[in-house]
């Protein structure tokens, strides 16, 4: 559907019925209030970072609505409304940004593997996943998110290509939001567009509207279903835009026009689906923002009070056990007795400890 | 024990045997299907199980060891190969950031049961790229076993204990030594995987080193004695964590220690040990800890190559310099 949400289908894929629409737009009303609410809480102090996925909720709800229970999903630290409509607790994908630890969920509860910071570098953990499945029998799709300026870095292509070769069960989501940072788009790339980056690996591609809820709900199933079928893997660039800056750290004011934003503004993703679903008569969106309210009411009082962390902590997780070097540094850490053998012939260490 | 075997032979063994044991168990990387490896530690495996247990990945190092992170994190146990030393650095960035803090990250929900076994060290006369001893970058890197085997036995043993590991594991293989054979005993006690051994007791001064320098540290053991030293060579096996206990027991026995490794010295593996024996056995040293490695120069070409890694020569000489004035037997 375009910009105004009138219906544009060709037909190529069929559009979602009207209750799988509906939950894409309570996703994306959700999706929205949380970002916002979580927007609200860096500037006040309460998360070390946050990368906003405003203006991204179509590909990120799309795309994590698509998914069946046993396929996998592979975000990136941009990609939290995708996390949350997954299903994992909006308070525990904070947690990393809080700072308490670097992942605060369980990745195998909701088949969310934990968000990722190094450009790329999960696209390989996701064909490794899907190539685990295919050869266990399993019928599980793993689903990567990544973004433009990640279609640069190696790893996408050695992930395309072993993709391509081991015919792996997984679905490449590139959201193309026009930048990476700063860089813009042509700055990064000169290929015609980021899909055929996937075409040169003998990879299917498509270009999408990643504003439009609805094609990337299509598309990202469409794929799924193929690559569940065994026909391999598809890479679907879905053009979107990022309304906030990089992260609350970044100025965009450096790089890009306001007119540009404004622009972008008018292609909402989350508008559209509503005047679409209005004109379909049978529509009332009221429950939505009440969730939505309460949700975010719900991650300001469990965020108003810090998580308590534990230094032990720092020891406890390097290793399956903590080697014998760990358990003494966290004894000396958190000065407590040593235990066993003294460390320096005969001389019990002495020293503060963290308190 | 049976027929000798060599190591590069006994590696295979340890594969094979470990593919038997369990189905989760696969090998992959570059040329380690029908080929069986450059180095042929795979030799025969490919055809033994089958494509979908051993097989040639593409060629792109990042994309073998990221793939396996993502196997193991769905249920398979990944023991892939890097093909020479320096060509494992384009996966450096998924060794360091993912391999070693999945565990960490997700406070031990993923753990990453890996062996990223590296063909390492020189002597062999390889050209550049193919003779880096390149230890120290990951065990710099909290999160990661480190492991090196001297012997066939000690290979079979090791490589054995790291794919049952259920921490990620830098499994190195000193090139040099992969032809060299013994009979071996597939028995896997020893040892465990994060242990030393004292391979060679001695009175005077213990050895440490690991890998392709053990021999070289038993030929000064077998020449020194003729000199009249009694030199203890311990094994190290386990790089990271390393084994204080069997290490410090040893030096407050003999009261010196030489550390020899090929890589260079500016902060190398044996900077580390002097260090730790240095806080844990300072009362009983007789001399300051010396260090015999190589030289602080990327890897020479072949036909210079002898004069940069330590030889016995090389380790008698640091042993000589051990402070003996006023010792009853080495004036
Ligand atoms: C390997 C690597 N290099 C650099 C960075 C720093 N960095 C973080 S986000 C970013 C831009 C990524 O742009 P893009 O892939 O388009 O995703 P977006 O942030 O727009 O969602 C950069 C350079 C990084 N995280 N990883």
């Amino acid at each position: 559907m375009d910009a105004a949400g009138v219906a544009t289908g060709d037909g190529t894929y069929e559009l979602p019925d009207h209750d799988t629409l509906v939950a894409l737009y309570r996703a994306m009303v959700v999706g929205r209030r949380f970002d916002a609410q979580v927007t609200a809480l860096t500037r006040q102090g309460r998360l070390a970072v946050y990368p906003s996925s405003r203006g991204q909720e179509a590909c990120q709800t799309g795309t994590a609505l698509a998914l069946r229970p046993q396929d996998w999903l592979f975000p990136t630290y941009r990609d939290c409304v995708a996390v949350v409509t997954r299903g994992v607790d909006p308070v525990d994908v904070l947690v990393s940004f809080r700072g308490d630890w670097h992942c605060g969920y369980d990745p195998y509860e909701h088949r969310v593997a934990p968000q990722c910071t190094p450009l790329a570098t999960n696209t390989l953990h996701a064909v490794g996943v899907a190539h685990a499945a295919r050869l266990r029998g399993e019928d599980a799709v793993a689903v990567v998110l990544l973004g433009d300026g990640a279609t640069s870095e190696g790893d996408t292509h050695e992930a395309l290509n072993f993709a391509a070769v081991w015919k792996a069960p997984v679905v490449f989501v590139v959201q193309n939001n026009g930048y990476a940072i700063s860089v813009p788009l042509h700055r990064q790339t000169a290929a015609p567009s980021l899909a055929h980056k996937g075409i040169g690996y003998g990879i299917r591609s498509e270009q999408i509207d990643g504003n439009d809820a609805a094609a990337v709900y299509a598309t990202v199933s469409s794929a799924i279903a193929s690559a569940a079928a065994g026909g391999g893997p598809t890479l679907i660039e879905a053009l979107t835009y990022r309304i906030e800056a990089h992260t609350n750290a970044d100025d965009a004011s450096r790089y890009r026009q306001d007119d540009e934003v404004a622009g972008w503004l008018e292609r909402d993703p989350v508008r559209r689906l509503a005047v679409f679903l209005s004109s379909s008569g049978d529509f009332d969106a009221t429950g939505f923002d009440a969730e939505a309210e309460g949700l975010a009411a719900g991650v300001r009082t469990r965020m108003g009070t810090d998580a308590p962390v534990s230094p032990s902590d720092l020891f406890e997780y390097v290793y399956a056990r903590p080697t014998a070097a760990l358990a003494r540094q966290r004894a000396d850490a958190l000065d407590l007795p040593v235990g066993g053998r003294a460390t320096m012939d005969g001389h019990e260490p002495g020293g503060r400890g963290i308190r | 024990m049976h027929q000798p075997v060599s190591l590069a032979g006994a590696l295979n063994q340890a594969l094979g045997d470990a593919l038997d044991a369990d189905d989760r168990v696969v090998v992959f990387g570059e040329d380690v299907g029908p080929l069986g490896g450059v180095f042929r530690v795979t030799d025969g495996l490919a055809a033994r199980f089958g494509p979908d247990r051993v097989w040639d990945s593409p060629l792109a190092e990042s994309g073998i060891v990221g793939t396996a992170i993502g196997m193991a994190m769905n249920g398979l146990r990944p023991v892939v190969e890097m093909q020479f030393d320096a060509f494992a650095y384009p996966a450096f960035e998924q060794i360091t950031s993912h391999l070693a803090k999945m565990h960490n990250r997700t406070r031990g929900r993923v753990g990453l049961p890996i062996v990223v076994r590296i063909p390492y060290g020189g002597g062999i006369g390889g050209v550049e790229h193919h003779c880096d001893s390149s230890e120290v970058y990951y065990t710099h890197t909290a999160g990661l076993r480190v492991v090196t085997c001297a012997t066939p036995s000690d290979g079979y043993r090791l490589l054995r204990q790291a794919v049952d590991s259920p921490d990620p594991v830098i499994f190195l293989e000193p090139k040099r030594r992969y032809w060299t054979k013994e009979p071996i005993d597939r028995a896997v006690d020893g040892p465990e995987l994060h242990q030393a051994r004292v391979v060679q007791p001695g009175r005077d001064v213990t050895v440490i080193t690991y890998g392709g320098t053990v021999e070289t540290a038993l030929e000064a053991a077998r020449i020194g004695r003729d000199e009249g030293y009694d030199l203890e060579v311990v094994d190290l096996r386990s790089l990271s964590p390393f084994d204080d206990e069997t290490v410090t027991a040893s030096v407050r026995r003999t009261g010196r220690a030489v550390v020899v490794h090929e890589a260079a010295g500016f902060c190398g593996y044996g900077a580390e040990v002097a260090a730790r024996l240095t806080e844990q056995c300072f009362h009983s040293l007789a001399a300051p800890i010396l260090r015999v490695t190589g030289y602080d120069i990327p890897y020479p070409p072949p036909q210079l190559e002898h004069h940069h890694l330590p030889d016995a020569e090389r380790i008698l000489d640091a042993v000589s310099r051990l402070q003996w004035e006023g010792e009853p037997h080495h004036g």
